[in-house]
């Protein structure tokens, strides 16, 4: 070490892009372990995308410094809220803590907000004050409302008519709501234009709320006005409501004056047709179109869209290098914005940032997205792909792969799926949070 | 900065040829494998290495040829299922031993 002092050649080393400047990084960057300080990852976001994430970076390698940056103690699951609102699950059961990403995985878990991110300098600086450097960044802020999209339907507006499209104080409010409604009343589902999270969210939700209205409220109606033409899993959806719930479920698609266009928060009403059509509601579930969570828009991770493009190999932002985005906010092509995205795009990613540090080919991705919806307690279907990289560097479908549970299917099959589905919340949370 | 150090240019270009050495060796060892990427997809449903908190089977302790076995009848619709047929038919065979060998090895090393 002769003429080059300790400090200075851990400092080279420790440096990405030092190492690459002296033309050290012809296919391995990899160093003495002694000499190089662990990699720095930041993660912001500790839902299905960043919790994820955080362990399978703990577990691909174990030397990596690994902080997840999460405003809340807890997370609160969107999938089984709409349970919740079915009165098949409490909040209780879909909250999960960090304690074993601390414990287990050794990730640092800091509770604390991020305010901007500086990717020239590659730091992270949080609401204390605190700033968090990194040599990667992993966003999965997750999604935001478009607030001026529906007139009428701000902010503050959501107090009184919820969206419930985040879980926690919204599905409380929602569920308080439908408690208080009386018998013959009238719930309505304005479900948001795509791309949005969890595509078939809404058709499950009002599953979950006829259920309710069934056991408790049998004469109430239900009317979806939908900004799309049509939904997620629909023939599926559609029989079964028949089934279980005949008479009580009107489908009204853009085309026919579904999509919203100003909402009264005052009077409970919703105006659709450019406000010529009029609709009153006991109990009104507006779910407003979505953008990337505010965070990626003030870090410049956003493009004109609203959402984040991505290289969809490694994740690694088109807009900011060394910040990778994940989940909902994230082009991910035919994958869908949902946990099971997340969850499957965080591993990626994970595998990913580790091959980069350690200057080897991140491996070929290799994604799943599994979608269990129950209609009833004891009725599930589902929709499933498999996803790889096309020669364009699109996610897309392995043809032949996938698709719905069969339009025609045995009673049992609907019950399998319904246990399954519930199989599938404990498998997706043990493997983020456990 | 540090290439205006009359003595650190030299000792650099040594050590990139060292560790290009090194590097080649342990490269493959490094790398993350298709099968472990793809048994992660699995892990979504099923849990982390296969140990399944809930209704859906725990996959962790079946021996690579009868989970390639199983794969396989999944794939052609001879094993009856309700979502891993669709599941099962996005990957080749040779995918399928890999996944499959990849288990194995995780209950060899007691994961």
């Amino acid at each position: 070490m002769a003429g080059i002092s300790r400090r200075d050649f851990v400092k080279l080393l420790g440096a990405g892009g030092a190492a690459s400047a002296l033309g050290l990084n012809a296919g391995c960057e990899t160093v003495p372990k002694s000499a190089k300080a662990a990699p720095r990852v930041v993660v912001v976001g500790g839902g299905f995308g960043g919790a994820t994430c955080a362990k399978y970076l703990r577990i691909y390698d174990p030397t990596l410094n690994v902080t997840m940056i999460e405003q809340n103690p807890n997370f609160i699951t969107c999938p089984g809220s709409n349970w919740v609102l079915g009165g098949m699950r409490t909040m209780q059961d879909i909250t999960f803590g960090y304690d074993a990403l601390r414990d287990k995985h050794g990730v640092n878990v800091v509770h604390d907000r991020v305010v901007s991110v500086d990717g020239a300098k590659r730091v992270v600086k949080l609401a204390s004050g605190r700033l968090v450097e990194y040599d990667r960044l992993v966003m999965s802020p997750g999604i935001d409302f478009r607030w001026d999209a529906i007139g009428g339907y701000d902010k503050a507006a959501s107090q009184v008519i919820p969206h419930a499209w985040k879980a926690g104080p919204q599905t409380l409010l929602l569920q308080k709501q439908l408690h208080a409604m009386r018998d013959g009343g009238t719930f309505i589902i304005c479900p948001p234009p795509m791309p949005f999270r969890c595509p078939p969210g809404p058709p499950e939700r009002v599953s979950m709320v006829a259920h309710y209205f069934k056991t408790h409220k049998p004469r109430s109606k239900i009317i979806i006005l939908d900004a799309k033409e049509d939904f997620s899993k629909q023939g599926l959806f559609m029989d079964a409501w028949n089934e279980l719930y005949p008479g009580m479920i009107e489908f009204v698609p853009a085309s026919k004056g579904g999509k919203v266009s100003r909402v009264d928060a005052k009077t409970n009403t919703v105006y659709t047709d450019e406000g010529l059509t009029t609709h009153k509601g006991d109990v009104i579930n507006i779910i407003p179109p979505q953008r990337a969570g505010e965070i990626a828009a003030s870090s410049g991770l956003v493009d004109q869209s609203g959402w984040c493009p991505v290289d969809q190999h490694t994740f690694e932002s088109r807009l900011v290098p060394n910040v990778h985005v994940i989940g909902d906010s994230a082009v991910a092509g035919a994958l869908p914005k949902s946990g099971h995205t997340a969850n499957n795009t965080a591993k990626m990613t994970a595998a990913s940032i580790v091959s980069l540090f350690r200057g080897v080919k991140p491996p070929q991705p290799s994604h799943v997205n599994t979608c269990y919806s129950l209609v009833g307690p004891d009725y599930g279907i589902s929709i499933a792909a498999v996803y790889r990289l096309n020669d364009k560097g699109v996610l897309e479908g392995v043809k032949g792969a996938g698709g719905l549970s069969p339009r025609v299917a045995p009673r049992l099959q609907r019950v399998q799926e319904a246990g399954y589905a519930q199989g599938w919340y404990k498998g997706i949370t043990q493997d983020t949070f456990g | 900065m540090f290439l205006s150090n009359k003595h650190g240019k030299a000792v650099l270009t040594g050590l990139a040829g060292t560790l290009a050495l090194a590097c080649a060796a342990s490269l493959q060892a490094q790398e993350i494998s298709r099968a472990a990427v793809i048994a992660s997809t699995c892990y979504t449903c099923h849990g982390t290495y296969g140990v399944s908190p809930g209704s859906i089977p725990s996959i962790n302790d079946i021996s690579a040829e009868r989970m390639v076995s199983i794969l396989q009848g999944f794939r052609s619709g001879q094993r009856a299922s309700t979502v891993m047929g669709r599941h099962a038919s996005g990957y080749t065979d040779e995918e399928i031993k890999e996944v499959a060998q990849y288990f194995g090895n995780l209950q060899k090393r007691g994961k």
